[in-house]
């Protein structure tokens, strides 16, 4: 028992380990890794991640999955575009109204999976595909440009030496580590995603909480979506492509349990620096992209096999 | 001697780790007669039907089929020696036809192609010889319960079973497919196959069987003679073990003026017309065999699965819960029978399981109010004595009995009034068993609560109930006082079987 404990603790630290591992490897193949430019550089690259992960976050522990997550992107980077551009909607309004639209998807996700019960994966599937062409439908498959400046700040700017975008990550992570450990929201993710039939038992209304998660899922991939946007100033319908792949791998490397009921907001912290990490390093060491696939792909494996590994030793 | 024996189970022992399911267990099987295998749940009569397929592995003993001696079965020399067993569940591929799943598994073929046609011939005459009506290319899933179990006897025949083993044959039948299957199983008899019959109705053993073989904690009690033996002593033989246990005392404090729960007419979930009254109080028994509808009744009561009609009243109100949210805030809480699938949360702490059905109510726009979870937590686990180091100790980590303590506590914070226990005791070591009889004492007595508790165990039943009513196939068959309680009685109201005239 006290053994369980322990790995636990150990494994949530041996995250940090391995990414203190890796800076010191990257670093020694190529010093220009520690250079201060690129650390920052590499956060704020990490960012995209880190926002998009936490809504991941609840829908993993909740043992579903959330494929939409990259189309949202995409999608909210045209719709955004075109509020502001093509109907010259004041920014504030586009950006609530974007926020919205994004949160919507994701309830349009929990009533599939909730409601009518097709299963996390197929439906969030569905969505994907759909939404993407919604994409290229609205902006005729070319990227929308000519935002103000002021809009720029989001993605662009820097509070004293920081990046913004680094610091809407950190709030996010705060947001979602207090959802996680101070509401009664996070103590029903746990209990849902643990066991949902003792959940419901306990006076859980499971199907409302899979709508919350899936929402959150939404907003948070929706912000996302504003923050590349602003950052790469051209409202582009491939921007989020492939991106729930990273920010899934983030996740269950931050070691969230991919059957639910398990997992910590630091932990994913820890995920998405070593993605972060990962792909900067690679990029500096001249890696092939397509090797880089071939590693990210091993990377997200070796994270979930390591889980179930822990899972098998603990029920034998 | 043994020739006249087509299958001899001779001092069959089954040990698993720290319990003994059967002791020295003998049973012998006459060719062509039915031999029907009685016993209370938990009796032993499944696992003794398991050692003759092979799926479960007797620790010592012997299985003699036709003179030849095994020590044990596999599910191939099972088959290879005639011995078909019955299900209550159906080893079936809906998809496929009659026939085809006449054949499962080892189809006629020509060539390398499978051949329907002759498939379908063979099938026509095997549903044939026992006379049963079966479209040979009807899909499966388009017959009925009782016509798919008459394809499994076919099947049963067809690979020349001589030893047909039928597990509750009748549990899943309408009364009309009933008779058929006795037909088919008369008609097997005088063919000379030889049937183990194991059935909770005694009525059809009453009309079925030449002899009855009669299990009890997983013992051997007695072999009788069908037609020289009476209603009444046959339970006495399931039963009739002595009262051991003790319990703990309770004072009367059951306020006969004060109905908490009244149940009309409530049909729904594969009960039909249940009437009850619970008392403050009152600790009510609810009795029956496995199966009876008596967890079925607590879901509805719960929230948990809806009633079609009648009505149900809780605290002079009419209530009408639609999911376990709504029972809860009404002041009703189910202890679940099956505690690691449906009560205890083993993944999450001490701590927050105790406090789960009320964290909305002790939070402020949804931020939980700490302070008052903790406080909560100590106090229940102080009012229920779980051992623990922490209370952010993992459920899983804790024994069985404090398992349940955590979950009485979670019920106790969330100041449910009627209590519905589903098999308290379950799986728990009988020190704990004590203590938590004395906090369902504590309950009523101390706190006013009110009790129904389902239960399969006899002596708990007698033992802790104030008054006692049995269910027997979603219906309600009898009640008792206390000064009533018998286990014959009891026996006989779950077995449906008609005491007066036994």
């Amino acid at each position: 028992m006290k053994e369980n404990k322990l790995a636990y603790q150990l494994k949530d630290k041996a995250i940090w380990v391995v990414f203190i591992v890796l800076v010191i490897a990257f670093t020694i193949a190529n010093p220009r890794f520690i250079n201060p430019n690129n650390l920052f550089t590499m956060i704020r690259q990490v960012s995209f991640y880190g926002i998009a992960s936490i809504g991941m976050t609840f829908v993993i522990l909740l043992g579903d999955i959330d494929l939409s997550t990259g189309t949202i992107i995409s999608f909210v980077n045209i719709i955004c575009a075109y509020f502001m551009v093509n109907m010259g909607m004041p920014m504030v309004v586009a950006i609530i109204l974007t926020l919205a639209v994004s949160t919507l998807i994701g309830v349009l996700n929990g009533f599939m999976v909730s409601t009518i019960g097709i299963p996390a994966l197929i439906a969030t599937f569905a969505t994907q595909t759909s939404f993407l062409g919604l994409t290229y439908i609205i902006c005729g498959g070319l990227p929308i440009n000519g935002f103000t400046e002021s809009f720029k700040f989001i993605g662009q700017a820097y509070v004293w030496i920081i990046p913004v975008p680094v610091i809407i990550m950190a709030i996010c992570f705060a947001v979602g580590s207090f959802i996680l450990n101070k509401t009664y929201f996070g103590r029903y993710f746990y209990a849902v995603g643990g066991n949902v039939e003792a959940a419901k038992l306990s006076g859980i209304r499971v199907n409302r909480i899979k709508y919350l998660v899936f929402a959150l899922s939404g907003f948070f991939a929706g912000l996302a979506g504003l923050v590349i946007l602003s950052r790469t100033n051209s409202g582009m319908p491939n921007a989020g492509d492939g991106y729930e792949f990273d920010v899934i791998t983030c996740v269950v490397l931050g070691g969230v349990s991919v059957t639910g009921g398990y997992g910590k907001m630091s932990g994913v912290v820890a995920g998405t620096f070593i993605i972060g990490a990962l792909k900067n390093g690679m990029v500096l060491m001249n890696i092939n992209s397509y090797v880089q696939n071939i590693i990210m792909g091993v990377v997200l494996a070796l994270a979930v096999g390591f889980d179930c590994i822990q899972k098998r030793r603990q029920s034998n | 001697m043994s020739e006249e024996y087509v299958l001899q189970l001779q001092h069959i022992r089954k040990e698993y780790p720290g319990v003994v399911a059967l002791k020295d267990v003998t049973l012998e099987l006459k060719k062509g007669e039915i031999l029907a295998l009685i016993g209370e749940n938990g009796a032993g009569k499944s696992t003794l039907i398991k050692c003759c397929s092979g799926a479960v592995i007797p620790t010592s003993g012997k299985i003699i089929v036709n003179g030849k001696e095994f020590n044990s079965m596999t599910p191939q020399l099972a088959a290879e020696n005639g011995i078909a067993i019955i299900y209550q569940e159906f080893n079936n591929v809906k998809e496929l036809s009659a026939a085809e799943n006449l054949f499962l598994g080892r189809p006629i073929r020509k060539g390398i192609v499978v051949d329907k046609k002759a498939m379908e011939a063979e099938a026509a005459k095997a549903f044939e010889q026992l006379r049963i009506k079966i479209d040979p290319k009807a899909l499966m899933k388009n017959l009925t319960v009782g016509y798919q179990q008459m394809v499994e006897i076919a099947k049963a025949i067809q690979q020349n079973a001589k030893i047909l083993i039928m597990d509750e044959p009748s549990a899943p039948l309408t009364s009309a497919e009933v008779e058929s299957m006795f037909m088919v199983v008369e008609r097997l008899r005088k063919e000379g196959i030889s049937i183990i019959y194991i059935s909770h109705r005694l009525e059809e053993i009453y009309r079925l069987s030449d002899r009855i073989l009669v299990m009890r904690d997983g013992e051997y009690v007695k072999t009788l003679i069908t037609k020289d033996s009476e209603v009444q002593e046959l339970i006495q033989l399931m039963v009739g073990r002595e009262l051991t246990e003790t319990y703990p005392p309770r004072e009367d404090c059951i306020d006969k003026n004060e109905v908490m729960l009244e149940l009309k007419n409530v049909t729904g979930n594969g009960d039909k017309d249940i009437n009850l009254k619970l008392h403050k109080g009152e600790i009510l028994g609810l009795g029956g065999l496995v199966g009876a509808g008596r967890t079925e009744l607590a879901e509805m009561i719960f929230g948990a699965a809806a009633k079609q009609s009648g009505q149900m009243i809780f605290k002079g109100k009419e209530i009408n819960p639609k999911s376990p949210r709504e029972a809860i805030d009404l002041g009703i809480a189910l202890v679940p029978e099956d505690r690691k699938r449906h009560g205890a949360m083993l993944g999450i702490s001490i701590k927050n399981n105790i406090n789960m059905p009320i964290y909305e109510r002790n939070s402020t726009l949804s931020v939980i109010n700490s302070k008052r979870e903790m406080e909560i937590a100590e106090k229940y686990r102080d009012n229920m004595a779980i051992k623990t180091p922490t209370l952010n100790q993992l459920v899983k980590n804790l024994s069985g009995g404090n398992q349940q303590k955590v979950i009485l506590g979670r019920w106790l914070a969330a100041d449910s009034e009627l209590i519905i226990f589903d098999e308290p005791t379950r799986g728990i070591d009988i020190g704990a068993k004590y203590e938590i009889y004395k906090l369902m004492n504590d309950l009523v007595e101390k706190e006013g609560k009110s009790i129904l508790m389902i239960s399969s165990e006899m002596e708990e039943l007698m033992g802790m109930s104030d008054r006692i009513i049995v269910l027997a196939e979603g219906n309600l068959t009898g009640e008792l006082q206390k000064d009533e309680f018998s286990q014959e009685t009891i026996m006989a109201y779950a077995s449906a079987a008609n005491i007066e005239e036994g």
